[in-house]
């Protein structure tokens, strides 16, 4: 069964939450975010050219434009992979554990999953941002060896929705 | 909990037949190592676990039944595995069952001990998860779950649960020994039931390996005992060895090597990959050196680089003559007291003298002192620039010795002020309370202290200009050095051979795992399918990265500017001895 409904987050920006149930043990939560607009990739590129030409007109360097088209293309490739994050994903699996999958626009996955045996909790906590109070999800680890301290706090859906 | 079935994906088009594989209780879940094919007698099939058990210590057993059917259900099939459930008693009993060429799958777990007193048998929700059998055999899961007090013998079951099954699936390399080739009682299906995996090169190497090490081994012990003898602890070799760089290479090449040609097997996976990374790190090291040496020795270049060596020497001692002459006069605009400063310059430019003779005296012999020093990098690159490093130093030598003497001079002026200061004030520093007590001086000590105080803060500015041109340029020269050893450094400890495994084969060095959702259908178990997540670069690295020889600077930039700024000598990579000068 699939469910898709569409927020906001705290920038203002849209974000979509799609909830998926594949069995009484096993869901999947995903939120994916706006993908890069053409209008801002079309302004910084040529925001880069502009100074690149405006310095090539002082110095009459012709390596200054090769180097800013290098720039730019080695810059968006870098955002694209390590930044622009298209998709979250929370898996839980009853018994197994739970599953957190960030998808790049680039198309890389990364992936990180945490034993059932490790999670403590999954609360809610909040936190002061700027002006405002804002909700976040996150599990609270703990070590298999000493169950009543707290290991750890993972945040999750975070590159997303900030 | 739903009872989770870890069921290997090479065993997805087994035929039908018998599960055998481990029971974990804790965790609710059944590892299915391999599938044992009709016909078969159970007394072989138990004597084989049995053995099997024994040889791994860990607990097989047989733990239902597999059943890969036409479309038409068989019947007589049907009952026949349900008489097996009391041959082979095990609880809860699994029935896993594939219509061949479909991807549906029904899986039955069914508890009979529990439910006597009920009457009818308990069943169970069943969750399917699939694994790559050969992948987890090979991978090593990071960090590694090892308990403190555990032997090999002992089982480890109050491990994680993710570690558990990598264990169970590594231990049980024994009940793999068996392929379908073999003439043996039991036919058994699991990822090597096509043909034992080995490969030629590897086998030889293997054989190989024992006396090239025995030979190497001896070989490099001798060179050792030779370099640790007491010829070495007498006074000249002693301070020279101590104060180059390219023995400190050598000697932590010799480590190496010795570890890597040492006769007895590496314990565990950490000790073998660190064994790995140091042959392939010695190997390129001399690779590289290789190709130096070939681009120095063709072309002439030792003879251009000879040639050129001297001049550059001769033109250095003259920028500094120069920057002496600027001193002397009025540098910056500021006014130098004239007496001190012709003292010191003229001090300075004798040296510069004394030096530029004792290089034109060398220049005949240089050519061929760079043709064997170039030959010793086919040692490797390291110590090729550990020579380079080494070079540099005794060129500038000069710049360390002006140095030394400005630094000393302004220490001393420096700690002259403080105290007389003090004496100024009417304070004096008690040595035995560390602290800085009153005191009252008879009236001729005030005079000739403030007389001396004066004197000293008048003669400051061009003491101090002086230790701070000379600084600068030891500063300079460090820096160079500075470059070349962290080079030489990271050649040293780059684990390539974690680097490229991970590259080439990312499952071996494992994170963790990552489950992806099967296509599903309603009313089927639930299918997940379990893939390895490999460790991220920058943890292989961490991990494995091969210690240093620790020539690192020791201060941080805090106590840098404070030895700067007392006049203080610093030494930036010989915090090992304590160096007197």
């Amino acid at each position: 069964m699939e469910d898709e409904k569409s927020f906001s987050d705290i920038c203002g920006g849209r974000v979509v939450l799609r909830r998926r149930y594949y069995s009484p043990y096993c869901r999947e939560f995903g939120l994916s975010s706006a993908r890069l607009s053409l209008r801002s990739l079309t302004a910084v590129t040529c925001a880069v050219w502009l100074a690149a030409y405006g310095l090539f007109t002082l110095c009459e360097n012709s390596m200054i434009l090769s180097a800013a088209i290098f720039i730019t293309i080695i810059g968006l490739l870098g955002y694209l992979h390590f930044v622009k994050i298209d998709q979250e994903t929370l898996l839980i699996i009853d018994s197994l554990g739970i599953q957190m999958t960030s998808s790049y626009a680039s198309g890389k996955e990364s992936t990180t999953f945490i034993e059932m045996d490790k999670v403590k909790d999954v609360i809610i906590n909040e936190a002061i941002y700027m002006q405002k109070v804002i909700y976040y999800l996150c599990i609270l680890l703990k070590d298999p060896g000493k169950p009543h301290e707290i290991s750890q706090v993972v945040p999750v859906f975070q590159p997303v929705s900030t | 909990m739903v009872l989770k079935a870890f069921f290997p994906t090479c065993c997805a088009s087994a035929d039908s037949g018998l599960l055998v594989g481990r029971w974990v209780p804790e965790q609710n879940s059944a590892v299915i190592l391999a599938v044992v094919h009709f016909p078969f007698i159970p007394i072989q099939v138990k004597k084989l676990l049995a053995q099997v058990q024994k040889a791994s210590q860990v607990q097989v057993a047989v733990l239902g039944t597999w059943c890969h059917r036409q479309q038409e259900p068989e019947e007589n099939m049907g009952h026949f595995l349900e008489g097996l459930g009391a041959i082979f008693s095990h609880d809860p009993w699994l029935q896993l069952c594939r219509e061949r060429g479909t991807r549906f799958w029904s899986c039955k777990a069914t508890y009979h001990q529990m439910s006597t007193n009920l009457g009818t048998p308990t069943e169970d929700q069943v969750m399917l998860i699939f694994y790559d059998q050969r992948k987890l055999l090979l991978s090593w899961l990071h960090p590694p779950a090892v308990l403190p007090g555990c032997q090999d013998g002992e089982t480890t079951a109050s491990t994680g649960g993710l570690a558990d099954i990598f264990d169970t699936v590594a231990r049980s390399e024994v009940l793999f020994q068996n392929d379908q080739f073999d003439e043996g009682p039991v036919r058994l299906s699991h990822w090597q039931s096509d043909g034992m995996e080995a490969s030629i090169l590897v086998e030889l190497a293997k054989r190989a390996s024992g006396p090239v090490c025995l030979l190497l081994a001896s070989l490099l012990s001798l060179l050792s005992a030779a370099s640790a003898s007491w010829l070495w602890k007498l006074w000249p070799l002693s301070f020279i060895r101590s104060k180059l760089s390219t023995c400190e290479q050598l000697w932590h090449r010799l480590k190496h090597l010795s570890l890597i040609f040492s006769t007895e097997k590496a314990q565990n996976p950490m000790q073998l990959m660190r064994k790995a990374n140091m042959l392939v790190s010695v190997l390129l090291d001399v690779a590289l050196g290789l190709l130096l040496l070939s681009w120095l020795h063709s072309n002439n270049r030792i003879g251009q680089l000879a040639n050129a060596l001297v001049p550059v020497a001769d033109r250095v001692a003259e920028e500094l003559q120069h920057l002496l002459q600027w001193l002397m006069g009025a540098p910056a605009g500021l006014k130098m007291n004239r007496a001190l400063d012709q003292v010191l310059g003229r001090f300075f430019l004798y040296h510069i003298h004394l030096w530029i003779s004792y290089i034109h005296l060398m220049s005949p012999f240089i050519e061929h002192i760079l043709w064997h020093v170039g030959l010793s990098a086919c040692l490797g690159l390291t110590v090729a620039l550990s020579i380079l490093s080494d070079i540099i130093a005794l060129l500038t030598f000069h710049i360390y010795c002006f140095y030394v003497y400005g630094a000393r001079l302004y220490c001393l002026k420096i700690y002259g002020l403080s105290s007389l200061w003090r004496l100024f004030r009417g304070k004096k520093w008690n040595v035995l309370r560390q602290r800085v007590d009153s005191c009252s001086y008879d009236l001729d000590q005030l005079f000739i202290g403030t007389l001396l105080f004066t004197i000293l803060i008048f003669l400051l500015p061009t003491t101090a200009l002086y230790y701070l041109v000379f600084t600068l340029l030891r500063l300079l020269v460090i820096t160079v050095q500075g470059l070349i050893h962290l080079l030489v450094d990271l050649i040293n400890s780059l684990p390539l051979y974690s680097l490229g495994l991970r590259l080439c084969r990312p499952y071996r060095l494992a994170a963790g795992v990552k489950f992806r959702v099967l296509e599903q259908e309603a009313g089927r178990p639930l299918r997940l399918l379990m893939q390895i997540n490999p460790l991220p670069y920058s943890h292989v690295v961490h991990t494995y990265r091969l210690p240093s020889s620790g020539c690192h600077p020791k201060h941080s930039w805090g106590s840098l500017c404070r030895k700067l700024f007392f006049g203080e000598l610093i030494y930036p990579w010989r915090q090992r001895e304590d160096k007197q000068d």
